[in-house]
């Protein structure tokens, strides 16, 4: 690994001035030509070797180096004539507008001037934001003064005319009277209109040397037919070239000032496309296949430009991306690798003298046998591929100091992630488990935080290289670390699904003989025998759950049906586990065991329970069906009941609203207070028939064991399959649009029956009618468009909030600074505590009194 | 004796520690060990030198940003007003913008009158903004006479307490050239003073009458008595804080609005960042999410360090940053570097994403600390 032998300590910008920029090149630029016949770089031509090479046989003719090793060198264009610089237009307006076009000073006497410049260099280097202020008043300041207080001569305004010229009372200026212009002005008077003349001169502004980029930055790229296809700057410097040549040659040759002119204007036309070719008012310089050229700026420019595809965010090596699969029987920390992954991504081992002669058989294997290895790496830094032909010689010199680059084998530690990122938990460290097949497996439960599922979701993997790495890794990143959300204090991590269910019916109801509960409890993974010893004939659910927890655990809570578990010195004497004691975001227990044993042994209890789940059911037997939404005739008929009465009263409501019996609510008019309470009823029907279910089911429906352990699912969706769908709203109100004064044809003008504004009687089982459908279908386009719009929203948000926040710091004080170091907060919210290591961001200050009391 | 543990928690710990101590007895030496074990557990759940708080509290609202709703309007509880939530309302809150969608008060009164429903409305009437139109029936243009005649709606008047005589007072005082009288049959007459007046003046100062202000607080364009915990409460819809705080009635130690500028300019800075806290938290729990409290504390806290309120935005917190890459990696890279250029600005590469472009570690968390040895010089012999 290449160690950081400098540390770039601060990056200063600024202006090249003309000497500059011939004082950083190594070529002029004199021909357009870019090949000679044999197809070799012309010399003073824009593929010159001189700014570095991009064939493999080449060597750069001014380092040596060949391609990778060299990065290219500069040259530069003397231009015939000066040259605005597009993107400086404004600044050198300004400049005009507040200095004297005869003396070049600025148009303010000296007495303001002293008063200006004290203020500017009483204020601190770093302070940019308060000079630029200034700056700005100044310029402001100068905008109606017409007379020179320096030497009296009369000012005339100055204008753009779009893109790159000077008006003077309709004369242009061209470029050489604006650099004229320029150059008088004196550095202090710059400094006072926003310069610094140490690094940025107003005449820089003007280009007379063009800046060359080297050969590297604008690679050509040899298409199939052995053509050479040129970058499109390289194309476009071509033209700037080419014109500056025949400028040249028609001014030595004292053609007419018209002539002149018009090429002038050309070469600044390709000058200002070739920094920006996006500029509203000029047409865009295209490929002869009429695309537009990409030049500088927009090479810099937007999500795609070199700012935010490849500084901010950068590629990486050893890094594998495959589909997801679930796979329970591995532990949460784990995650599976199909060998074929694994014999791609290494580790690097240095040699020493204890672990030469395990290392030394990796290489014996080679790259093509697991677990094998691919590169060794010598001392010099040389990297040598693991063949058939060069094993032999590799395993000879293989000595202390000599780095492996072995195969990836269980318990190397790994970087597992899934994007969107969107907060810490998308990204954790896992332990590698190297497994058959194609695609990587997860433990269902680390699912929440990634918020993953296994529809054909793909997840990426990455080996950290370095011990530093890997130690980040483990310590500050692997899954148990991550079991608490910083968000807001609670678990992440819990059981799930059929993990629910199943210990809910276990600790519930179940009974199971003897030998049933010890076949269950070895079969996931407890087989302290001395624990089983206590068992009678017939063993609870309870029990067997009770084995999983510590001995010394004591601990009261509440589960979803308000009802107490209580757990005493490990066991579980009342109450039926749910979805509120082990599951995600709610798991009261878990966070307990979080808190009194530590994370490790958290995710190893709660890794058992997780498995108890399923083998639980597997006793059981567990399934769904639509069987499960039956119900009986009466308690149909009493929904029908429900409907019918509802209907009946809107029916009256709206027989009052005819009869303008109904008084307005405040602030509302009669017809939408009516549609108030028409929704308000019809609302409440898929609750009320909701409740009649829950009633009246049977506990040990399937789907009522799913929604009454929070395992998946409510009484409301179990509603809307077996009863009836209920309102469907847009926007807050019943449903609306559609046609003139109805919602669909087949209805009366103005009806306002439940039937005619998306209310749906029919259940999904039975089956919608084709009005229910539509009015279906409307709700759920709306969802649809909702989630579609928000996504980009949100993500906007998010990326603003992340670049404004990113590097706030809590301090080793305690407070909370910017990168400045300015105090945002004193104490980190006001308390210092970390919400992700309190309980729910607070201190249980009555639990404490309980515990020294013994109460 | 407890006092010595005072310096070494929170004043929010220790005062609710003090009160929880009163409710139980405990003995001096429980109480002492009660002190040691808390201030033991607040140790070990104090946040960690180094921790970038910044990107967990970004993340703390961007994961939950993605499950809010898009639905912009939402009937606020029990009233009949609409404001707006969900994810464009937290948008607008960290934007800091100008003008509120919904701009809302909610105007609690002084003791005397939060109990009688009567004076709750006659206030509210007070509040209210209103125009001439809201109290005519009909405007018609009398082509012959050359006046515009309205006639009046004589129960919207005595809803809002308006009288006659008022109305002519306000009226005449605000339209300008223009002579307003009363009809015997109660219609008002407003006529230009200017002899001969076209056709196209008279429907203008028609226009004009109908967008006229009579009285109440400008903006304030609904109003709503309700009843909240046993006391009279007014919601509105527009606000207009520093003016209702004129109102003797009004409490102006609970009255508030939700536009954070109006209860910066009323109430000042603190105030606003109170405002930003209560208003971000309402989205966040109307949503039924759930956020801690401390990242709400953080970004309202981070939008009023500099004295203004400034909205997570290009033009706010991120362009007062003095690192250029870090402002031209976020929005609009060209236009930084340019003006980087000609200040000759240094970047002293301080924050995060700098080092990220220059493949530095950053300085935060585990690249924070550094390690320095001092190297032994070899005596000499």
């Amino acid at each position: 690994m290449a160690e950081i032998s400098k540390k770039i300590d601060r990056i200063t910008f600024g202006l090249l001035s003309p000497e500059d920029v011939k004082k950083l090149s190594y070529v002029k630029i004199v021909t357009p030509e870019l090949y000679d016949k044999e197809g070799y770089p012309v010399d003073g031509g824009l593929m010159d070797t001189r700014m570095g090479v991009i064939d493999p046989g080449l060597t750069c003719r001014t380092c040596g180096e060949k391609l990778k090793e060299c990065a290219g060198h500069f040259g530069y264009i003397d231009l015939a004539r000066p040259i605005i610089h597009v993107k400086y237009v404004r600044v050198i307006l300004d400049l005009l507008k507040s200095t004297c076009r005869e003396c070049g000073r600025i148009l303010l006497d000296d007495k303001e001037i002293a008063k200006h410049k004290t203020y500017l260099d009483s204020l601190d280097k770093r302070d940019v934001i308060s000079r630029r202020r200034r700056t700005k008043l100044i310029k402001e300041s100068l905008k109606n003064i017409r007379k020179c207080p320096h030497c009296k001569e009369k000012q005339y305004s100055v204008k753009i005319e779009k893109p790159t010229s000077f008006m003077e009372n309709d004369k242009r200026l061209t470029p050489i009277d604006v650099k004229t212009r320029l150059d008088k002005i004196q550095n202090l008077d710059a400094e006072l209109l926003g310069f610094n003349t140490e690094h940025a001169k107003p005449s820089s502004t003007i280009i007379t040397l063009l800046f060359i980029p080297p050969v590297t930055m604008r690679p050509s790229i040899t298409l199939e037919s052995g053509e050479r296809s040129e970058d499109d700057l390289t194309h476009k410097l071509g033209d700037i070239v080419r014109i500056n040549q025949r400028l040249f040659e028609n001014i030595n040759a004292g053609a007419p000032e018209v002539i002149v002119e018009d090429l002038w204007d050309l070469l600044q036309y390709h000058i200002t496309t070739y920094f920006d070719n996006t500029l509203t008012d000029v047409p865009p310089a295209r490929h002869r296949s009429g695309q537009p050229l990409k030049t500088l700026t927009e090479r810099i420019k937007s999500k795609e430009g070199r700012f935010r595809y490849n500084l901010a965010g950068k590629r990486v090596n050893f890094a594998a991306r495959t589909v997801v699969s679930p796979d329970p029987e591995i532990e949460f920390n784990e995650v599976g690798i199909p060998k074929q992954v694994a014999m791609d991504l290494t580790v690097p081992e240095r040699v020493t003298q204890w672990n030469i002669e395990r290392l030394k058989k990796f290489v014996e294997k080679g790259p093509k046998t697991y677990p094998g290895s691919n590169y060794v790496l010598r001392p010099d830094g040389r990297k040598k591929k693991i063949t058939d032909e060069t094993k032999e010689q590799l395993l000879e010199e293989l000595q202390p100091g000599y780095i492996v680059e072995r195969h990836l084998m269980d318990g190397d530690i790994a970087i597992f992630n899934r994007q969107p990122s969107l907060h810490k938990m998308s990204i954790m460290g896992h332990r590698v488990r190297v497994i058959p097949g194609r695609s990587f497996r997860l433990n269902p439960a680390v699912c929440y935080p990634y918020n993953a599922d296994f529809d054909g979701d793909e997840m990426n993997l990455h080996i950290p290289q370095t011990e530093e790495a890997r130690a980040e890794a483990e310590v500050l990143m692997e899954v148990q670390t991550q079991l608490i959300s910083p968000k807001h204090g609670l678990n992440v991590i819990g059981c799930m699904e059929d993990s629910v269910s199943g210990n809910y019916l276990l600790t519930r109801e179940m009974n199971l003989s003897k030998e049933e509960a010890i076949n269950l409890l070895m079969n996931i993974g407890v087989n302290d025998t001395s624990k089983f010893k206590k068992f009678k004939s017939q063993v609870t659910g309870r029990e067997i759950f009770s084995i999983l927890l510590p001995k010394d655990l004591n601990f009261i809570t509440k589960n979803r049906d308000d009802e107490e578990v209580i757990i005493k010195d490990g066991e579980l004497i009342q109450g039926t586990i749910d979805s509120d004691i082990i599951g995600e975001e709610g798991g009261t227990l878990i966070r307990k065991l979080h808190k009194d044993y530590g994370e490790d042994e958290t995710l190893r209890i709660l890794s058992i329970i997780f498995k108890l789940g399923i083998k639980a059911l597997e006793i059981n037997g567990f399934t769904t069906g639509i069987n499960d939404t039956d119900l009986e005739e009466e308690l149909v008929n009493r929904i029908k009941q429900v409907v019918n009465d509802t209907n009946k009263e809107v029916k009256n409501l709206i027989t009052k609203y005819h009869n303008n019996e109904l008084d307005a609510m405040p602030s509302k008019t009669i017809e939408e207070t009516l549609e108030l309470m028409i929704l308000q009823l019809l609302n409440k029907v898929r609750n009320k028939v909701g409740e009649l279910i829950a009633e009246n089911a049977s506990p040990n429906n399937p789907t009522i064991i799913m929604a009454n352990s929070g395992a998946k699912g409510n009484i409301l969706n179990l509603a809307m399959m077996s009863a009836l769908v209920g309102q469907q709203a847009l926007r807050g109100r019943r449903i609306e649009k559609g046609y003139e004064g109805r919602t669909l044809s087949l209805f009366k003008k103005g009806e306002l029956s439940p039937k005619s504004k998306g209310f749906i009687e029919s259940a999904f089982k039975e089956g919608l009618d084709p009005t229910e459908f539509f009015f279906g279908a409307m709700t759920g386009r709306d969802s649809l468009m909702d989630t579609a719009l928000r996504t980009p929203k949100s993500g906007y948000l998010y990326r603003r909030l992340a670049n404004a926040l990113q590097d706030l710091k809590i301090e080793y004080d305690y407070t909370v600074r910017d990168a400045n170091k300015m105090i945002i907060q004193f104490k980190y919210g006001e308390d210092g505590i970390d919400v992700a290591k309190s309980e729910k961001g607070t201190i249980n200050i009555k639990g404490l009194i309980r515990e020294v009391t013994g109460k | 004796m407890s006092e010595e543990y005072k310096d070494q928690l929170p004043l929010s710990i220790w005062e609710e520690a003090q009160k929880e101590l009163k409710n139980n007895n405990l003995t001096k030496k429980q109480e002492k060990e009660f002190f040691d074990k808390l201030v033991e557990t607040y140790k070990s759940s104090r946040i960690t030198p180094g921790e970038s708080i910044g990107v967990i509290t970004a993340e703390s609202f961007g994961e939950p940003g993605t499950q809010m709703t898009l639905n912009i309007f939402h009937f606020a509880g029990v009233a009949e007003l609409n404001v707006t939530l969900g994810l464009p309302r937290l948008i607008e809150i960290f934007d800091a913008r100008k003008e509120a969608s919904t701009p809302s008060m909610e105007i609690y009164l002084d003791k005397e009158y939060n109990k009688d429903i009567n004076a709750a409305k006659r206030i509210a009437a007070l509040i209210k903004e209103t125009k001439f139109w809201e109290l005519a029936q009909e405007f018609s243009i009398n082509i012959a006479k050359l006046q515009v005649e309205v006639i009046l709606n004589k129960k919207n008047m005595r809803d809002l307490r308006i009288t006659d005589q008022m109305l002519l007072k306000t009226l005449s005082e605000s339209m300008k050239d223009t002579t307003v009288r009363q009809n015997k049959d109660d219609s008002i007459v407003l006529k230009p003073s200017k002899e001969n007046t076209e056709l196209k003046e008279l429907y203008k100062l028609k226009e004009k009458a109908k967008e006229t202000f009579i009285k109440g607080i400008s903006g304030v364009t609904q109003v709503l008595p309700i009843k909240q915990n046993n006391e009279f409460v007014i919601l509105t819809a527009g606000s207009n804080l520093k003016e209702v705080f004129k109102l003797k009635e009004v409490d102006k130690s609970r009255s508030t609005s939700n536009d954070i500028f109006e209860v910066l300019k009323a109430l000042g800075i603190e105030a606003a960042r109170q405002a930003i806290i209560n208003e971000a938290l309402k989205v966040i729990r109307e949503q039924g999410l759930d956020v801690d409290i401390r990242h709400i504390l953080f970004i309202a806290d981070l939008m009023t360090a500099s004295g203004t309120v400034k909205g997570i935005t290009r033009s706010g917190i991120t362009s007062d940053k003095e690192s250029v890459l870090a402002r031209a990696s976020f929005e609009t890279p060209i236009r930084h570097i340019i003006d980087a250029s000609l200040l000759g600005e240094e970047d002293e590469l301080t924050s995060v994403i700098e080092n990220v472009i220059v493949n530095q570690p950053v300085p935060l968390g585990t690249g924070l600390p550094g390690l320095i040895a001092r190297i032994k010089k070899p005596e000499a012999k």
